[in-house]
């Protein structure tokens, strides 16, 4: 029984271990340029076409042994290298890869084009070989312009010009946010409060209410419980009123009157060691183990103690 | 250079990185209010494990030094010291592990034996956001007033936990006011629940609670963190640590990590807690009108919190049978300044019925208000971030 219960405590552990592994699932293609004359460039200065990744874990994300491929056939196209700490993508954020078919050029670069003019697939594997993300980038896509999601990790895809809200992002946010529109609706819509204060208190109030039901119906098992233990120890038929009337719930003062009457009935005690064994102990004086220098005691204001 | 002119370069340069060579008016504002902190904690007694941790924390953010020197002691400088235990504030981890301690040393029985209790807990948010609508009207931004407004929770790490996500600038102001209010919560509240109630609600007697079973004070912290939890996520870090410290207590088979939560570790945490909030009040930081009114909303959100817990059992006791009505004076100890405020309802209760105990009753909203301030402040969270 022991060893199944080992088994199945190495397996949960496991589990968990390979939660670490599910966040890399959460990596996404957010952006693709095929086509690039007027946008980033790279490391050598020169311009490429791009993939965008983006991390949408709150936690970073190693991507290095991951593939991008441009052909379905071909999953394990483009591994990302090990070994290159700018592979690891910090929580929200996003990494660049230049299609520019020169891997040799360092990890950013893959080893694959993407084709202007044509449907251009891209996809990302997972270290195993596994699809996490894929997207049809259309043929109609022309210079310049990416083909993005509409909000970073989610949402769908459309073409962006560069014009106008249509903003091209590499290496940031698909929406730029200047502000917090939670809170920006709350100023504008609630004002005064009223709305915050009617929506809390009411959440408030039924998660407490919800534990004070439970509390109820737990409290009434228990004392079910506790009460059919009871009959069943005294040893009567349980379907008998009378003794299921009688057997309600015992206070703290009744229990302890009984024992007090069953004590002076009896002029007896229970058979428990009462033997108090007092040693002295003697050890040799130090400073260092006196307790005086331990500062152990909370000093308490002198009109305290008294 | 002369050797004589050496050693006046070096002293001149020594002067400029004293305190006494950057002391400005504001550092000795705030060394005086750190030294009331202290007055009041040493010689009024006035919650001093608290107190005496942040009046000393404010003397110490409030040495003056150059800081162009690059010393790297100031507490807003990357890397210091002060800095690096700070980050237990500014990154919300001091809060939940001091809510692990509260879980383990709370006995959550009056809760559990009388779950309508509950509601009065619930009642006394409504100081939250009572002081949230206040402090729109001051003209706050809705994130810096829900920071604020957690004040009325009466609980320092939650407003700790909040500000520190939803207004980290204003973290010391509003940490120092709910310490403040919670020192101060027997001045505040008796006056408040003498007005509200009459002489023959105050003498009320409660039928006392039943015996609860081990078996139900296990399943509470169970049942209590995931019903919270599934409704406001966002109060997982504080409710889920709360519940856990109390299941350790309870359980009965992990007395050590109970004790070490609830003795060692909160102590620990207390004090690093403490003293980096009072070391964070630095006074370019902490003396602008925005303090006062901090302050200000912090009294408004204690009256409004007390004052509707009161109200709230009062009107509970209209659909409540005579046996069963509660005693309005356990109201107040919905605010979770734990067991400050329970001591009070009792004290109060006692004043006016010497045989009267009320401690054991007013616990009840009192943990009960722990678990609501946490929801409340899941509940902020969750809206406003």
């Amino acid at each position: 029984m022991k060893k199944i219960f080992i088994i199945a405590a190495i397996a949960l552990v496991a589990g968990c271990a390979s939660l670490s592994a599910q966040s890399r699932k959460a990596v996404r293609l957010n952006e693709v340029m095929v086509e690039n004359n007027s946008s980033i460039i790279d490391d050598y200065g020169e311009r490429h076409g791009w993939i965008e990744l983006f991390n949408s874990n709150f936690a970073p994300v190693q991507i290095s042994s991951m593939y991008l491929s441009n052909d379905p056939e071909q999953p394990k196209m483009y591994p990302v290298p090990l070994g290159d700490v700018n592979t690891r993508i910090e929580k929200r954020q996003h990494v660049v890869f230049f299609t520019d078919g020169e891997p040799n050029k360092g990890t950013f670069h893959t080893n694959f084009v993407l084709t202007p003019g044509q449907e251009n697939w891209v996809g990302l594997y997972d270290a195993d070989g596994s699809l996490i993300d894929e997207i049809i980038v259309p043929a109609t896509l022309t210079a310049n312009c990416t083909f993005a999601r509409t909000s970073d990790g989610e949402g769908e895809w459309s073409i962006r010009t560069g014009e106008g809200n249509n903003y091209i992002t590499p290496s940031s946010a698909n929406i730029i946010k200047d502000s917090n529109n939670r809170v920006e609706m709350f100023a504008e819509i609630d004002e005064n409060g009223f709305g915050m204060t009617i929506m809390a208190m009411c959440i408030v109030f039924s998660a407490l209410l919800m534990l004070c039901l439970s509390f109820y119906a737990i409290g009434a098992i228990g004392k079910r419980m506790s009460r059919s233990n009871k009959i069943k120890s005294s040893g009567a038929d349980h379907k008998d009123k009378e003794v299921r009337a009688a057997t309600g719930h015992d206070s703290g003062e009744e229990i302890a009157a009984i024992v007090m009457a069953l004590h002076e009935h009896f002029n007896a005690h229970d058979a428990e060691n009462t033997i108090l064994t007092i040693n002295k102990v003697k050890r040799a004086y130090s400073p260092w183990s006196s307790k005086i220098y331990g500062l152990r005691e909370v000093p308490t204001h002198e009109r305290n103690r008294r | 250079m002369s050797f004589g002119d050496f050693l006046l370069n070096n002293l001149r340069q020594f002067w400029e990185l004293t305190g006494f060579a950057n002391a400005e008016f504001g550092n000795f504002v705030m060394l005086a209010v750190g030294l009331f902190f202290i007055w009041l904690a040493i010689k009024k007694n006035f919650e001093p494990m608290l107190l005496v941790p942040i009046g000393f924390g404010i003397l110490i953010g409030n040495v003056p030094f150059n800081t162009a020197a690059g010393l790297e002691v100031g507490i807003y400088e990357e890397g210091s010291v002060l800095n690096i235990l700070y980050n237990g504030v500014s990154a919300g981890w001091y809060p939940p592990l001091i809510f692990l301690g509260i879980g383990a040393m709370t006995d959550f029985s009056a809760l559990i034996a009388n779950p309508k209790l509950m509601l009065i807990g619930a009642s006394a948010q409504f100081g939250i956001f009572g002081a949230y609508m206040v402090a729109l009207l001051l003209g706050f931004a809705p994130d810096q007033a829900g920071a604020i407004a957690i004040i009325g929770g009466a609980d320092g790490p939650t407003a700790i936990f909040l500000s520190s996500k939803l207004a980290p600038n204003l973290m010391g102001a509003i940490a120092v006011s709910a310490y403040s209010y919670m020192a101060l919560v027997p001045v505040i509240q008796p006056p408040i629940m003498r007005l509200l109630t009459t002489k023959k609600e105050r003498v009320i007697r409660m039928k006392p609670a039943r015996a609860v079973s081990q078996n139900e004070k296990i399943i509470f912290p169970i049942v209590g963190m995931l019903l919270t939890c599934f409704v406001v996520p966002s109060g997982l870090p504080l409710l889920g640590m709360l519940f856990f410290g109390n299941l350790l207590r309870e359980c009965g088979v992990t007395t050590r990590l109970a004790k070490t939560a609830s003795n060692a570790l909160t102590d620990i945490v207390t004090i690093l807690l403490g003293l980096t909030v009072g070391a964070s009040t630095q006074a370019s930081q902490f003396l602008t009108p925005q303090t006062i009114f901090i302050f200000f909303l912090g009294f408004m959100a204690f009256i409004i919190a007390s004052t509707s817990g009161v109200l709230f059992v009062k009107i509970f006791n209209l659909v409540l049978p005579k046996e069963k009505k509660i005693n309005p004076l356990i109201g107040n100890a919905g605010v979770s300044a734990v067991p400050m405020s329970a001591r009070i309802s009792n004290n109060l209760g006692l004043e006016y019925d010497p045989s009267n105990y009320l401690l054991m009753h007013a616990m009840g909203p009192n943990v009960a208000g722990v678990i609501g301030s946490a929801v409340a402040a899941g509940v902020l969270l969750g809206f406003l971030v």
